[in-house]
């Protein structure tokens, strides 16, 4: 077990360190006007040079990378280019947001994705079954920005019109600063996110519900006249929740790098829509910091996936 | 006379048995699925307005990134509602959006062809590659595929396009680069156990080459997943890209594209319902065309596997 995870760790730092080196040479392979930026458009060519200077940029980049690497093992990630913020402080601001916007959302498409994954697998072929699949694929063919879009429509804009002001159009409350006005702003980008990530796993649970509800040991929990609902959720779900365990690691590990879109369209400060504002603003030490930290999110999310099935699956052995 | 209907029965009946080859009885199972030939109409609808796109500025009159500032604007300067000039009314700038839809239509399959035609050979050929000949190409290409799926594509995808500009082909190369991977991987684990088959063993024994096993022996046993993948693939290209466009990275304007359409109509959204609602019912529409289509495409090449 601890050799595995060692191992996995290794490989981990191994895949966040190319990660890396490929988003350093990129940005500097393109053309960066930022000190100009910073200068303004009244700038000498001696203010951009100082500029460059106090921001490391005349350095070879090979220097700028290995800067970067010393600082980052040490838990420095720069500072931003605008406000010189540590990136830290960045991606400390900006996660509790993303992490309360996976979370809440995850609980609820966790409780919708495998309550009808269930139903339609216990009863497969039914008119529950079809309504429900097409319910699934409908959300899944759903763009994120237009389910968004049109919930901000109908419960934002038609609601308030008709009177009722239960949700704003966007922005975030610290939970500290209010549970209520917190819950408030996020109540639509849970609901967007969710039923969009509900239909992958009501397909999951209702396929590994399919092949679980057909093996012997299930025959033989009826057989000893348990209660069908017993024999469904306590003999069944728990052996049919192995891929659904995977797929919510990697999911959760993709979310918490940053939700751009629906943090964009509700106007939630999180990493996704802080990487936005860096990308148009060229602020590279906080694009290169949040996508890093995206990827360590995927790479920890993944190894813990691993560990979780090999606590589900006995039989798994990590090695 | 009953002997020689007898004896026509009797050379009829082996034509009658005929010997079917997998990829045929998919393509009965699938001529059959009702819903997947809708799917498959609508999509070819689609297809045929972005064809015929020009047909669409003729016939109204209105090429897509014309300006009726005068008729296509209210006197306050917004968008004007559907209207008999205007059958789906037009946009802040006064286009006409019927016509920008039917081009931007374009952009979403050009995109979804070339990007999941991109995805699926360099998957099929790197995952092959890997799968078959084992060793250090094997490792090599693995940690390869798992740099590339730990990568926050949406993330980085952004980043890039903001980086090069945003160009169709910058648009197809970004979203092909991130996606082999996934592909790859599944090639791969099928190619894995087809390697120890004994018709590569046999194929070897004949002094068949490599290249020649992975390509034409092994290849076409992987083709089942790999034609379910691609068509699942598509919808999810056409989303991506728009996106990209949504977010403001999509094809410099004037050019019409369903996501960078949506994206200007977000300020008018209530006041001009007919700016997000078209553009949005036209990507709605293809994605689910699509994703129904495939979920067909699925049921048809794995009858074992229920509809999922």
């Amino acid at each position: 077990m601890l050799r595995f995870l060692l191992r996995r760790l290794g490989h981990g730092i191994l895949v966040l360190w190319l990660i890396s080196m490929a988003i350093f040479a990129l940005f500097f392979v393109a053309p960066s006007n930022v000190a100009q930026t910073l200068a303004g458009r009244q700038a000498t060519p001696e203010t951009i040079a100082l500029i460059q200077h106090r921001l490391g940029l005349d350095l070879p980049v090979w220097k700028q990378y290995l800067n970067f690497v010393t600082n980052a093992v040490q838990g420095n990630l720069g500072y931003d280019y605008y406000h010189q913020v540590p990136v830290t402080t960045i991606i400390g601001q900006a996660l509790p947001i993303t992490l309360s916007l996976a979370l809440g959302a995850a609980v609820l498409w966790l409780i919708l994705g495998v309550t009808n994954g269930v139903i339609s697998a216990v009863h497969p072929r039914s008119l529950a079954d079809r309504g429900l699949t097409l319910f699934a694929l409908f959300f899944y063919s759903f763009p994120s920005f237009l389910l968004g879009l049109l919930l901000l429509y109908f419960l934002y804009f038609k609601l308030t019109l008709a009177g009722f002001d239960w949700f704003p159009a966007g922005g975030y409350t610290a939970f500290s600063d209010g549970p209520g006005a917190w819950f408030q702003h996020l109540v639509l980008p849970w609901i967007a996110l969710a039923l969009l990530l509900a239909a992958t796993y009501t397909r999951l649970t209702r396929g590994s519900m399919l092949d679980v509800l057909g093996e012997d040991y299930i025959r033989t929990a009826r057989s000893k006249g348990i209660r069908e609902s017993r024999v469904v959720v306590r003999h069944g779900l728990r052996s049919a929740l192995t891929p659904v365990v995977t797929q919510f690691g990697i999911d959760l590990g993709q979310l918490v790098g940053g939700v751009v879109v629906t943090e964009t369209v509700f106007s939630l400060p999180g990493l996704g829509k802080t990487v936005v504002t860096a990308i148009n603003q060229q602020d590279l030490p906080v694009i290169i910091g949040i996508v890093l930290f995206a990827s360590a999110a995927v790479v920890v999310a993944n190894i813990l996936v691993d560990v979780a099935y090999a606590f589900l699956d006995p039989r798994v052995r990590l090695h | 006379m009953t002997a020689a209907l007898e004896l026509v029965d009797v050379t009829a009946e082996p034509a009658a048995i005929q010997g079917r080859s997998p990829l045929a009885l998919a393509l009965r199972r699938l001529r059959r699925d009702k819903i997947a030939m809708i799917s498959l109409a609508v999509i070819i609808l689609i297809v045929l307005m972005a064809v015929f796109a020009p047909v669409f500025a003729a016939i109204t009159g209105h090429p897509p990134n014309e300006q009726y500032r005068d008729i296509g604007l209210t006197p306050e300067g917004l968008p004007r509602g559907p209207n008999g000039t205007f059958w789906f009314g037009t946009d802040d700038l006064g286009r006409d959006i019927l016509v920008r839809i039917a081009y931007g239509a374009r952009v979403s399959l050009l995109v979804g062809v070339f990007a999941t035609a991109i995805t699926v050979v360099v998957g099929v050929v790197l995952g092959l590659a890997a799968g078959f000949l084992g060793g250090i190409t094997d490792t090599i290409l693995t940690r390869l595929i798992d740099v590339v799926l730990s990568v926050p594509f949406l993330l980085v995808a952004i980043a890039l396009v903001s980086i090069t500009g945003p160009s169709l082909s910058v648009t197809v190369l970004v979203i092909g680069f991130f996606s082999w991977a996934s592909v790859a991987r599944i090639v791969r684990g099928q190619v894995l156990s087809l390697r120890e088959r004994e018709f590569v063993e046999a194929a070897r024994s004949l002094g068949a080459s490599d290249g020649r096993i992975m390509f034409v022996d092994v290849l076409p046993n992987v083709l089942a997943p790999v034609i379910v993948y691609t068509t699942l693939l598509v919808p999810v290209v056409i989303v991506t890209q728009a996106t990209l466009s949504f977010l403001g990275l999509g094809l410099p304007p004037p050019t019409a594209d369903w996501g960078g359409m949506i994206n200007s109509s977000q300020n008018y959204y209530t006041t001009a319902w007919w700016f997000i609602l078209f553009p949005g019912l036209a990507l709605l529409i293809t994605t689910l065309a699509f994703n129904l289509f495939g979920d067909g495409v699925r049921d048809a090449f794995d009858p074992r596997a229920d509809r999922s």
